[in-house]
């Protein structure tokens, strides 16, 4: 596989080798390994500081499992990932602790990430505790300026998650993934359970706090406008791979890789003109299982333009031109999209 | 056009410990037969009450309907006995839901499950029931139907899931459909298949649909009017083009602006509506939006707006009533 290395190493934060995470099937009562679901099967990318990289693809194909493993949440089976120059695959205990302090996460769902019995201080300042960055006044005094970051008001600081809205919490959240001064937050979804109406605020919060604080992404969704408004970079996940990597403007305007194709044109546009023009590629079918994925081209089941190629050689995930990595096929040496390379 | 079904001043309240809650409130609204109505909304604008209580099947108690009429094919649903209603529902009228796992019976075979209500609507004998349910399964694209219609309902994807939903829906040959968010659970590329196969089974058996969505760019392709509602009011209806084109409420035109086009040059801030919808339990006085609409006048806060015509076929409930053509050709021409 060909190592993504279009920036400098100074430059980069995060780079992501070859990155597995195989889940292990038990069956019986010697709780023998009978199979594995391959929810992240070889991924590398890197992403630069300051910008946000965009991860979508469909529930399960292994986006979320993705994020989790770059931050040590859930233990890769293979690969590595450096965040600078430390590799967060080789520690363990306390230099990892401490490297958390530098990367955090906003879960989907705030009604489940903010514990119940918390009040919104004590919430937000546990991270401040424990890495011992502040205490007493000075604790008091973080949680009113995150409060005032993220747009809520100081006096919610005792009041309990209860009694507020998802899009309140979410904020909530934010400010304390923001409690002890990050430099990448993983976002998982972090609007998905939110009503339309609130969904931009959010947005909006997550873009400033961006350009306020140096910030750098990691923004999973499934929802690729979303993920086009706030991306600099995407990639697009499906079965454990990633099929497409390109910067915001190239994968819109020219996707090179099927599955990408049909995504883009499954999204429906909020005019009736535009819809009534437009032309959808409806795929067959489901997403097959990651415990037994396709031979060759995993995505060779559903692309109405595969080849006898696609069924046994899987294709190589190759820079086609201006760091747009595509994994097809079909695909030519200049970063065309030939469905007749198959001929 | 025949109105299938109409209507009136439908009001429903749910008395719960901490207050009534005042779900909906004074919709009136009708579909023509063949036509398909998307009901638009948050979650808590009373989208699916509306629709739960026209048929008969919010929880009661807490919820009641307190007032209104639901006339359909002649006759109003409210008034009918539970006897009577339950031979419709299913039958004339039928309804799909969002999470086709909760609404399923999992220890039922699908096939059990599809051919009770054909046998039970239609009078016909077991196997021919079969044969119908398995004619279904492969008209809503399940392959190998005759073999998975002795599955249960976990041996089946999301996807597949409600494409069994979406069978017995239609077993009896319903006039009206009603879907409640069928798509929201599922992952685009499923939720392309599902509205190909809505679209196409209206077209050829001719059946009214009603689609309950939270998502304003679904509807776009797919409805022929569409109903918005706010609080438990309906705040705008339009057909298609005007809607979308040519809003006229606060609201309608506030979720145009928040919402992202994948074929639009990206803002640099998107447009949202600021705050939140009103607690339905101390119900607002005045517009239920006033709070949080830009345009709010004094009248606003103390009187709220009915429902007046503004075009053909095209009702708003708004004091100010803003020509949203020229906002959001402005939105748009400021960031391109």
């Amino acid at each position: 596989m060909v190592q993504p290395q279009t920036q400098q190493r100074n430059d980069t934060l995060l780079r992501v080798r070859d990155l597995k995470v195989h889940f292990p099937i038990l069956r019986g009562l010697l709780q023998r390994q009978v199979g594995a679901v391959k929810a992240v099967d070889g991924l590398s990318f890197d992403i630069k500081r300051g910008e946000t990289l965009g991860l979508v693809g469909e529930s399960g194909c292994g986006k979320s499992t993705t994020g989790r493993a770059i931050l040590q949440i859930e233990q890769p089976s293979a690969g590595q990932v450096y965040f600078e120059e430390t590799e967060l695959t080789a520690l363990s205990g306390e230099p990892l602790r401490q490297m958390r302090r530098r990367m955090q996460m906003v879960f989907q769902d705030p009604y489940a990430s903010l514990n119940p019995r918390m009040t919104i201080g004590d919430v937000i300042s546990e991270p401040l505790e424990i890495f011992g960055l502040a205490a007493g006044r000075e604790k008091q005094a973080r949680v009113q300026y995150l409060l005032a970051v993220v747009g809520l008001s100081p006096e919610f600081t005792y009041r309990y998650p209860h009694e507020f809205s998802g899009g309140q919490r979410q904020r909530v959240a934010i400010a304390r993934a923001l409690a002890v001064n990050p430099d990448f937050l993983v976002c998982d979804e972090p609007i998905a359970a939110l009503d339309v109406s609130v969904q931009a605020q959010v947005i909006n919060l997550v873009q400033s706090l961006q350009r306020e604080l140096g910030l750098t992404y990691l923004f999973i969704a499934h929802d690729l406008s979303v993920v086009r408004h706030i991306s600099d970079r995407i990639a697009v996940m499906y079965l454990g791979k990633i099929v497409e990597l390109a910067d915001r403007v190239s994968l819109y305007e020219n996707p090179l890789h099927p599955y990408t194709q049909a995504l883009l044109s499954a999204i429906p546009i909020p005019d009736p003109t535009v819809e009534a023009k437009r032309q959808r590629i409806v795929l067959e079918g489901d997403v097959p299982s990651p415990t037994n994925p396709p031979s060759g081209c995993r995505f060779h089941t559903r692309c109405p333009w595969a080849i006898e190629r696609c069924h046994q050689i899987e294709p190589e995930f190759r820079d086609v031109g201006d760091g747009h990595y595509v994994a097809c096929h079909l695909v030519d040496a200049l970063g065309k999209f030939d469905p007749a390379l198959g001929d | 056009m025949a109105r299938l079904l109409d209507v009136q001043n439908l009001k429903t309240r749910f008395f719960t410990q901490n207050g009534v809650v005042h779900a909906v409130n004074d919709v009136s609204f009708h579909v023509n037969a063949q036509e398909t109505v998307g009901i638009v909304g948050e979650s808590g604008s009373g989208k699916s009450i509306t629709m739960l209580s026209a048929m008969r099947l919010i929880p009661s108690p807490p919820g009641k309907i307190v007032g209104g009429e639901v006339m359909f094919q002649g006759r109003d649903l409210l008034k009918l006995s539970v006897r009577e209603m339950r031979s419709l529902r299913g039958n004339r009228l039928s309804m799909i839901f969002q999470d086709p796992m909760t609404s399923l019976n999992p220890v039922l075979r699908v096939e059990k499950q599809m051919t009770e209500a054909i046998q039970l609507h239609l009078g016909m004998a077991r196997s021919e029931a079969k044969a119908r349910a398995v004619e279904l399964l492969e008209q809503v694209g399940i392959p190998g139907a005759r073999d998975r219609i002795r599955n249960y309902p976990h041996q089946f994807s999301g996807g597949m899931r409600q494409r069994v939903m979406i069978a017995m829906g239609l077993a009896c040959n319903p006039d009206l459909l009603i879907a409640d968010e069928p798509t929201t659970a599922l992952d685009v590329t499923i939720h392309a298949q599902i509205v190909e196969i809505v679209k196409q089974l209206k077209e050829e058996r001719g059946m009214a649909v009603i689609w309950i969505t939270h998502d304003l760019s679904l509807l776009a392709g797919l409805a022929d009017r569409i109903l918005v509602m706010y609080a438990g009011q309906i705040v705008e209806q339009a057909p298609l083009h005007a809607l979308y084109h040519h809003p006229r409420h606060p609201y309608t035109i506030g979720l145009l602006q928040s919402i992202l086009r994948l074929d639009e040059q990206r803002q640099e801030h998107l447009k949202s509506i600021d705050g939140l919808p009103p607690s339905l339990v101390n119900y607002p006085q005045g517009c239920p939006f006033a709070p949080r609409c830009e345009f709010a006048i004094a009248k606003c806060h103390s009187e709220d707006p009915p429902l007046e015509p503004v075009g053909v076929n095209h009702q708003v409930a708004c004091w100010v009533k803003p020509e949203g053509a020229d906002i959001l050709q402005a939105s748009q021409s400021a960031t391109a």
